[in-house]
């Protein structure tokens, strides 16, 4: 009988780890509101169908640099991003690139649920109709069904469909955007501190479901949990004061990471 | 290292520390009193290192379930998981070593009277100070928590092993010479494997040490020179 020894098997699941294409390749990616820098240098790459967390105090740069992902930070004045991020083989800020094409290829979700004052029909359906996903209302049904499926939303909305989005509870309106993100058929989704606004029932379906989505999708998180970094990801960045400090297997950042920032972080201590 | 932003947390952590240092210092005392009441037939103080056990006994489990809380309540990663998780083995090593502490000091009732040979008990008293060198350095170890000196602390067990093994024969020889030291001597035997046994806890303590440390196990077998195992037998 063949059995491995334990460092054998830990060696072959960070091959496998290792293994895993990369969705996105940031590099030197810097980033600039006005004056002042936000991002220095950033080389971080995202691997396909794995979930990713950004972690690091408040101001470390892990939102903003989520944000350069699909090009959100577009949307601030004054802010210049420089480096180079390609989603497979594009760059995304090359300027011929569409940014409303981008933003379906890389879906977000924030942290506050911000369902659109329409129906939970509506709310998912949204997305499909401006991006012409779908033609006929059977199509529409069913891209809305599946969509609130992969959130594991639709049994608790399948009778009140054509109510409005806002009525429902915050952790349910935040797996209703899940769902708006999920159904323009995304490749990432990036996630801004998705549960901070959620009761630990709530955090713990939404964490269930990136567990999911994960299979079909590659995910990026930025948490200032530190537990739900470590429930949800296989990968963990830790970010200060707009540096990249590590970047690790979660299992790893977790038990025994390489930075001395990143374990005073982790363990709650200050350096 | 660096202070937590809760210092109720560094708290929990000292406490652990403050009483795996002195579960160590009453297992290296029962381990010291038991050696002499047994080669001075000391039935009094054999009795002291029986009683003293349930102290070790209980501040294992003071240990155990300060260390449970501290889990549930602050989540700890990385350095502090370790060093709780160190904790809980620590003490359930020195809890061990305190058994085979009173383990030696049972058997002084049924030596005594019966006349241990100088030469055994100078034997016994040799192997037992090794061990509780070791014992000793280990506890250092703990408070400085050089991964280095836990790594020389593990390769010294061979010593130990050595002298045991010489011991086991020894004992072999005097029950060959007299049948009426069978009794005697398989109750030395076992205080000997006790004392060799506390070696091995010592090393256990290392590595743990080590990995709290580190994060990292040890590398490369334990070194191993106790040949008794398969002393006496056909191809020896």
């Amino acid at each position: 009988m063949n059995i491995m020894s334990e460092a054998a098997v830990e060696k072959a699941l960070d091959q496998k780890m290792n293994t895993v294409p990369y969705k996105m390749i940031g590099k030197d990616v810097s980033v600039y509101y006005g004056e002042k820098r936000a991002l220095f240098d950033v080389n971080l790459n995202i691997r396909e169908n794995t979930v990713t967390a950004l972690i690091g105090p408040s101001g470390c740069g892990k939102s903003t640099f989520l944000r350069t992902l699909n090009r959100m930070n577009d949307t601030i004045e004054n802010c210049r991003v420089t480096g180079k991020i390609t989603l497979d083989e594009d760059d995304i800020y090359d300027p011929t690139i569409d940014v409303v094409e981008l933003r379906a290829r890389v879906g977000m979700v924030f942290q506050k649920p911000n369902p659109f004052p329409k129906s939970i029909y509506d709310n998912v359906a949204y997305g499909p109709r401006i991006h012409g996903l779908a033609r006929t209302k059977a199509d529409f049904d069913e891209i809305v069904e599946t969509s609130l499926q992969k959130a594991g939303l639709f049994n608790e909305v399948k009778d009140r469909l054509h109510e409005p989005g806002t009525g429902l509870s915050g952790g349910q309106q935040q797996r209703l955007c899940i769902a708006r993100a999920v159904a323009v058929s995304p490749e990432v989704i990036l996630m801004d501190e998705p549960c901070s606004a959620l009761d630990p029932i709530a955090t713990a379906k939404v964490e269930e479901l990136i567990h999911e989505l994960r299979t079909n999708f590659t995910i990026v998180i930025v948490t200032h949990s530190m537990q739900q970094a470590a429930r949800v990801s296989q990968r963990t960045a830790m970010f200060h004061l707009g540096n990249l400090v590590e970047e690790n297997d979660t299992d790893k950042m977790f038990t025994n990471p390489d930075d001395q920032r990143t374990q005073d972080y982790i363990m709650g201590r200050f350096g | 290292m660096s202070m937590h932003i809760m210092s109720a947390y560094d708290e929990e952590l000292k406490y652990l520390t403050r009483r795996i240092s002195e579960m160590g210092g009453l297992a290296e005392q029962m381990v010291a009193e038991s050696v002499r009441a047994l080669v001075n037939s000391d039935l009094a103080l054999a009795q002291k290192v029986i009683s003293d056990d349930t102290v070790l006994d209980d501040a294992e489990r003071q240990i155990g379930e300060k260390a449970i809380v501290t889990i549930a309540k602050r989540q700890p990663v990385a350095a502090d998981l370790r060093e709780i998780m160190g904790s809980i083995r620590i003490a359930s090593d020195l809890e061990r070593v305190g058994d085979l502490g009173k383990n030696t000091a049972k058997r002084v009732i049924a030596v005594a009277g019966s006349g241990i040979p100088r030469k055994l008990a100078r034997g016994l008293e040799h192997l037992a100070e090794l061990a509780l060198v070791q014992l000793k350095e280990v506890l250092d170890v703990y408070a400085s928590r050089s991964p280095e000196k836990a790594n020389s602390i593990r390769e010294r067990d061979e010593e130990i092993d050595a002298i045991y093994t010489s011991l086991f024969r020894e004992l072999l020889t005097y029950m060959m010479e007299d049948p009426r030291n069978i009794t005697p001597c398989t109750h030395l035997l076992f205080c000997a494997k006790n004392i060799e046994r506390i070696g091995d806890h010592a090393t256990n303590i290392a590595e743990t040490i080590y990995y709290m440390a580190t994060g990292a196990q040890p590398e490369g077998e334990r070194p191993k020179d106790d040949t008794t195992s398969t002393l006496g037998s056909v191809n020896d």
